[in-house]
């Protein structure tokens, strides 16, 4: 069988999920049935088309029979097929984790109707925006997912999640316009948006417009990626929603809008001028990220700092624009997904124990919930960067790709990202050492200003401590299991990161099929010549002197 | 490729004032700033298809003659997008009027941002009492209800911005 037919499944199949958990609202056995079937049959594919991927090559698959530049072309390659599989494990641990509390809770936080199909919908369009082949389809994927993380982070429709949701709605909504647009800037200076035929196209055009069409793009991922001037929306937004929902959106949504940067900075402008001043913003977002977490007193908000902070530094590989910089950016996107993930959902734990996630209230943890402070301490250090753990080789990765390079540039951010990797420790091992090793009842009860401010993380009223169910316990150990397991076959990922990095780096590896293809057509006499200007069969309009645009 | 004069003044226009509203404070003048800066990301679609010509149905005129169908294509999918969007976002208004009656429906501010903001230095270990009557900020504010993050008379909606 020809394995590029499961990927439009790994689309399908959750959308296919959600139709089937909508149509039966209200027997929440059923839909919990649905919804781990549906993850689970996801997590198989992507395991699959990782395989596949490394063994065949980039896979392709040109939706109904129509060929590359007219039709649509769902494309998988070892990076895209790797963040496939760590994406649907991630999504998997976090349901089981919120079927936990959902069981624990009667359901009282969550809508069981809604929250389901919601969190499929939300997986089909992250799936979706890691096999477009070209850039609207990619577009189509952002809105999927981004309509779902509306919906999630809306759960519920109280006081401080519609504030927040306000804020996350609006700034998306911008950076979705600012996307169209630049799709629109990009189809009508080249006269098509298929990434594979961009890649050649966009040579012919001027330095300035290929330098305009890059920022364009850049600035729209650059807000959903969360780098460092666009990323104030995000620690303001995440912290209130569920923690499950929390857990996934930080793992996830920040990740697809890095790997919106790296396919557009390697596929379509690979000798971009703009690499330079990537390597800048990652410094800076590492800095300002990691400031403003060791400022707060949330572990909700000083975890979404650092989810920002962290940003910088797959940012800084695909700066560095190497094969190794792209290897050690594709190892680190997978421990960053998974650490980052585990450590709001230990959140989740401490939230429940403690009752509250404010490091000003919490305290005397280490007692009273042993295995919640070993599940936070392991992601620390793992995310702090401490040997064995994958974030040490990650960031080892990091560092020798930029030595290798050795430009100034690349020296500075090897020493702001080991500062920033102290930093990260410190910030954590804060955390760590206020709610577990802090004696119980040192903590401040709100008075005052404080207790005015009700709607504060800080100072809303403490709940009790609710028991933890084992099924949460148990998805979150998995987690942290999975994080080990980053380092015990370090050997293997790091491989397969090479080779996904090689491909990464090489613009016409990554469009290799689609050369291949045109040969195909070229024998086949069907007429379509791949060269610019001289148009094929459907009218496709190149406009040709596009360098002229009217905005 | 030639392009309308007018449709592009249409399409800053949009922009202009769409982008305007989204700035304002009000839910619902967000929203009609969305739909208006939706509307000019779709003529400006619309206007990267190059020449115009005749509807691109196979068998109505020569491909020479035809449009670009492939913009129409995009536009359709936004307007989509677009519509799906501004229902969510209605029901959000609505639901951030229930919420609070007594207010208008705007973007509230953070309380969390206000307290970073506003608490002097980093309360961490020394996070006492004392120290916190001692900030001198929050006295101006008054102490009007309990409850509400955002002081009814607004006396600095930037404040949590810093």
């Amino acid at each position: 069988m020809n394995p590029s037919a499961l990927i439009p499944l790994i689309v399908l199949v959750p959308l296919a999920g959600a139709a089937f958990a909508l149509a039966v609202p209200h027997k929440a056995r059923a839909q919990r049935g649905i919804t781990l079937g549906a993850l689970g049959l996801m997590v198989l594919i992507a395991a699959t088309l990782v395989w596949a991927s490394d063994v065949h090559g980039t896979l392709v698959m040109e939706v109904g029979g129509w060929a590359a530049p007219f039709g649509i072309a769902l494309v998988v390659d070892r990076f895209a097929a790797l963040l496939l599989l760590v994406s649907a494990i991630v999504l998997f641990a976090v349901l089981t984790f919120s079927i936990g509390q959902g069981l624990a809770d009667g359901d009282e936080e969550t809508p069981v109707s809604i929250f389901f199909p919601t969190y499929l919908v939300l997986a089909a369009g992250v799936s979706e925006a890691f096999i477009a082949g070209d850039l609207f389809n990619l577009y189509v994927g952002f809105e999927i997912l981004l309509v779902a993380s509306y919906v999630l982070l809306t759960l519920g429709g109280t006081g401080p999640r519609i504030r927040a949701g306000v804020t996350y709605i609006v700034v998306s909504l911008v950076s979705s316009v600012l996307f169209l647009v630049s799709i629109a800037l990009v189809y009508g200076a080249t006269g098509t948006v298929n990434m594979a035929q961009l890649s050649e196209r966009i040579g012919d055009l001027s330095a300035g417009m290929q330098l305009f069409l890059n920022v364009a793009l850049l600035v729209a991922f650059g807000i959903k990626a969360a780098i460092f001037p666009l990323s104030f929306w995000l620690p303001d937004s995440y912290p209130t929603a569920p923690a499950p929902v929390t857990a996934v959106f930080a793992g996830l949504l920040t990740k697809v809008g890095i790997y919106a940067i790296a396919r557009t900075q390697t596929l379509i402008f690979p000798h971009s001028s703009v690499n330079e001043l990537l390597l800048w913003l990652a410094g800076l977002t590492l800095v300002v990220g990691i400031l403003g977490a060791i400022a707060q007193l949330d572990i909700k908000r000083l975890l979404s700092f650092t989810l920002v902070s962290h940003i910088g530094y797959l940012l800084f590989g695909i700066a560095l624009n190497t094969p190794l910089g792209y290897a050690a950016t594709t190892y680190y996107i997978v421990h960053h997904i998974i650490v980052q993930t585990t450590l709001f959902l230990v959140v989740g734990l401490i939230e429940r124990h403690g009752g509250s996630t404010s490091l000003a209230r919490l305290g005397g943890m280490l007692r009273t919930a042993p295995l919640v402070a070993v599940l936070f301490f392991i992601p620390m250090l793992n995310l702090g960067g401490i040997p064995p753990f994958s974030g040490f080789i990650g960031k080892l990765g990091l560092f020798t790709a930029a030595a290798e390079l050795g430009t100034p540039g690349a020296w500075w951010l090897i020493g702001i990202g080991a500062l920033v990797s102290l930093l990260t420790l410190y910030a954590l091992a804060r955390a760590w050492s206020l709610a577990f090793w802090r004696p119980r009842g040192e903590g401040a009860t709100p008075t005052g200003v404080l207790a005015r401010l009700q709607d504060a993380p800080d100072a809303a009223p403490q709940r009790e401590s609710r028991g933890m169910p084992k099924l949460m316990v148990g998805s979150t150990a998995g987690m942290v299991v999975i994080s080990v397991l980053l380092t015990v076959f370090a050997g293997p990922l790091v491989a397969y990161s090479e080779r996904a990095g090689v491909v990464l780096e090489d613009a016409d590896k990554q469009t290799s099929w689609y050369d291949e293809h045109r040969v195909d057509r070229e024998i086949t006499g069907d007429g379509s010549k791949g060269d610019h200007g001289a148009e094929a069969p459907t009218p496709t309009a190149a406009p040709a002197g596009g360098t002229e645009d009217p905005s | 490729m030639t392009v309308p004069l007018i449709l592009v003044i249409a399409m800053v226009v949009l922009f202009a004032c769409g982008f305007t509203l989204m700035l304002d404070r009000g839910l619902t003048r967000i929203l009609l700033g969305f739909l208006l800066v939706g509307n000019g990301a779709n003529l400006m679609i619309f206007l990267m298809s190059g020449t115009f010509g005749h509807a691109p149905i196979a068998g109505e005129s020569t491909p020479e003659e035809m449009s670009d169908p492939l913009p129409q294509a995009f536009i359709l999918t936004s307007i989509v997008i677009t519509f799906g969007v501004s229902a969510f976002l209605l029901a959000l208004i609505y639901r951030s009027w229930r919420l609070d009656r007594e207010e208008v429906d705007v973007v509230s501010d953070d309380a969390h941002d206000l307290e970073l903001a506003q608490t002097a230095g980093l309360p961490l270990e020394e996070f006492t009492d004392a120290e916190l009557t001692e900030s001198s900020d929050f006295d101006d504010d008054g102490g009007d209800s309990a409850a509400a993050p955002v002081p009814h008379d607004g006396p600095q909606p930037d404040g949590g911005r810093r």
